[in-house]
């Protein structure tokens, strides 16, 4: 359907260690995955983020910000840096020489892993990057990847009994004013109007909540005011339209950092999403995004807007019942489930016009979003509770209800915030969404033998697959990485050799996976691909 | 329990050989019953799965900010 991919920043909790330094208790989450999958022992596939193409200031609306008048959070171009003293302060000498350091005493704090994806240190969680995908199936697999491989650090860490065991939470808040964030990224033609974008997207941001929100227990920021509501994020967003992804969040974020040939295209960056464990929830986010950008970019998205769309986000994630009703500029008053049913129809009609979603001709992907997007809508307005196999927040609110019924709690006892904390526990043994998975209480998108094959393999359509052959097969000689680039050092070629990736639709199997195929050494592999002159990850 | 499981192949192949006609839909009293039994049992479940001193913990998971 088009290029997409998630980011996750996981909560991080020692609970026998509270206190402990965030950033480093991250740091031992990616370097306990170094360990797991031997890729450092191999010889360097600690693959080192390249940071040469990252440009966090620049404004899609067309200008930059002054590094000097930056937030500090913004400056996502530099690695982080965790020296010796950080360390040692935080966990004791002993803590440098167990593992984790190298010579220079620094932690490992990035990877590019096998399947294409990035683990890294991001402010004070650890990150999961997607590997870049082609549709919302994908997109689950991967991201759904990314937790199993936050299941295998804590394993990791948790097998260490001289260390605090650490847990790892997908949500994005902990009720106590901070939030951190769940992102989509989307692949748009550099030549959309960004006014179009924001006029398109804004109507159908504030409400896909009720697809695809998470579900919090407490409103407000710091959850002060008892009750449940349906997205994560909702109380965390201040302002319409900007650059900022820390502080002011905006429900469109202008991060121009397209990560690919700067004049033919824009990575559409998404901050207001929550992270999602079920995969219905997950599947319409990514796939019903993608459908509205096309709308967008056809000229086609429904012709509304939304009267002070911040408070309207809040008003419509507060009621659980559906039925509040946010204004449009032009008089009428509408409800979320009415607003995603005026884009459904748009995008219904569109792919009728293209043949996007024929049986035959159509991209195999979008008939299913659609039948999807359908039947979540009609069951969302007709019998709510219906959906609690599949939307997110509806699970969550379904069984926080069975424990309110049965032991009369009101919305401010603890254990109704621990059940929202826990839901989202990674370990399958103590996380409540796995525990309604195990009984088949949430729906299935991806097998999970797909899921598990997501974590070493990467995506095969996008130059994804370029960069995961590249860390698995030849990683001891690979020094660098990243989302355009891979960087080799190999012995007896001098320098080194930055191979580019700025087109995501290259690299892919079909183009260069016979190459990987005839070559044993990363040696002869480069020389090969240099010697064709253009090479195949980039054409 | 294991035991169990060894056993259920033997009564499922009984089972289609001898045809047995399906059993008459369940009153609606006893389907609403059912469904209570439904969600009694996984709360008994998490019931056992959930951290101990709820109160303590949640107040414990204290996030630096992100993005």
């Amino acid at each position: 359907m088009r290029v997409m991919g998630s980011e996750t920043e996981y909560g991080i909790h020692a609970p026998s260690a509270p206190g402990a330094n965030a950033t480093m208790m991250s740091a031992r989450i990616i370097q306990a995955y170094a360990t797991v999958t031997r890729q450092r022992a191999a010889g360097g596939a600690e693959t080192r983020w390249d940071y040469t193409d990252e440009e966090p200031l620049h404004d899609a609306r067309g200008w930059t910000v002054d590094r000097a008048s930056a937030d500090p959070s913004q400056l996502t171009d530099q690695p982080p840096v965790l020296d010796a003293e950080a360390v040692a302060l935080a966990y004791g000498r002993q803590e440098l020489e167990l593992d984790g350091a190298d010579e220079s005493g620094s932690l490992l704090m990035n990877m590019v892993l096998g399947n294409g994806a990035r683990l890294y240190v991001d402010h004070a969680h650890p990150e999961y990057s997607s590997p870049e995908v082609t549709n919302p199936r994908d997109a689950v697999a991967w991201d759904a990847a990314g937790d199993l491989v936050a299941l295998a650090t804590v394993r990791k860490v948790a097998a260490d009994t001289s260390l605090p065991p650490i847990n790892l939470y997908k949500n994005n808040t902990d009720n106590k004013s901070v939030s951190y964030g769940s992102h989509e990224n989307y692949l748009m033609p550099r030549s959309v109007p960004f006014g179009d974008i924001i006029r398109g997207l804004t109507p159908f941001f504030v409400s896909r909540q009720v697809v695809c929100g998470a579900g919090r227990v407490g409103i407000g920021q710091d959850s002060s005011t008892p009750g449940f509501q349906i997205s994560q994020r909702a109380d965390f967003f201040e302002a319409e339209v900007g650059l900022e992804t820390t502080i002011r969040r905006p429900i469109i974020n202008t991060r121009d950092e397209p990560h690919a040939t700067a004049d033919k295209y824009r990575r559409l960056h998404v901050i207001i999403g929550d992270a999602n464990l079920s995969q219905a929830s997950n599947y319409l986010k990514f796939g019903t995004t993608a459908m509205v950008l096309s709308l967008i970019e056809a000229g086609q998205a429904p012709r509304m807007e939304v009267h002070e769309p911040v408070q309207a986000l809040q008003a419509i994630s507060h009621d659980t019942s559906l039925t509040a009703t946010v204004r449009l500029l032009d008089g009428r008053r509408v409800t979320a489930l009415d607003i995603q049913w005026m884009y459904y129809e748009a995008a219904a009609k569109l792919a009728q016009e293209t043949g996007v979603a024929d049986s035959v001709t159509g991209d195999g992907h979008t008939h299913d979003v659609l039948l999807n997007w359908e039947a979540t809508l009609t069951t969302l307005g007709s019998d709510l509770d219906a959906a609690a196999s599949s939307v997110e927040w509806v699970a969550k609110r379904s069984l926080l209800e069975g424990y309110r019924n049965r032991d009369g709690l009101s919305w401010d006892d603890a254990r109704l915030g621990l059940v929202d904390l826990q839901w989202s526990d990674i370990r399958p043994e103590k996380g409540l969404y796995y525990r309604l998975l195990s009984r088949d209480r949430m729906t299935r998108i991806v097998d999970d033998a797909d899921i598990a094959r997501a974590v070493g393999e990467p995506p095969s359509d996008t130059r994804a697959y370029f960069r995961g052959r590249c860390v698995s097969r030849f990683g001891k000689d690979v020094v660098g990485a990243s989302w355009d680039s891979v960087i080799f050092d190999v012995p007896g070629m001098g320098k080194l050799q930055r191979v580019p990736t700025r087109e995501p639709l290259r690299g892919t199997r079909a183009l260069t996976g016979a190459l990987f195929d005839r070559h044993q050494d990363a040696a002869s592999f480069l020389a090969e691909l240099m010697g064709r002159n253009l090479p195949p990850a980039t054409g | 329990m294991a035991a169990q499981e060894q056993q259920q192949p033997q009564s499922r192949e009984t089972e289609t050989e001898v045809d047995v006609p399906e059993a008459p839909p369940a009153a609606p009293e006893a389907q609403a019953s059912e469904a209570t039994q439904g969600v009694d049992d996984l709360l008994d479940e998490i019931d056992g799965v959930l951290e101990s001193n709820a109160e303590e913990f949640v107040r414990a998971f204290v996030q630096k900010g992100g993005q």
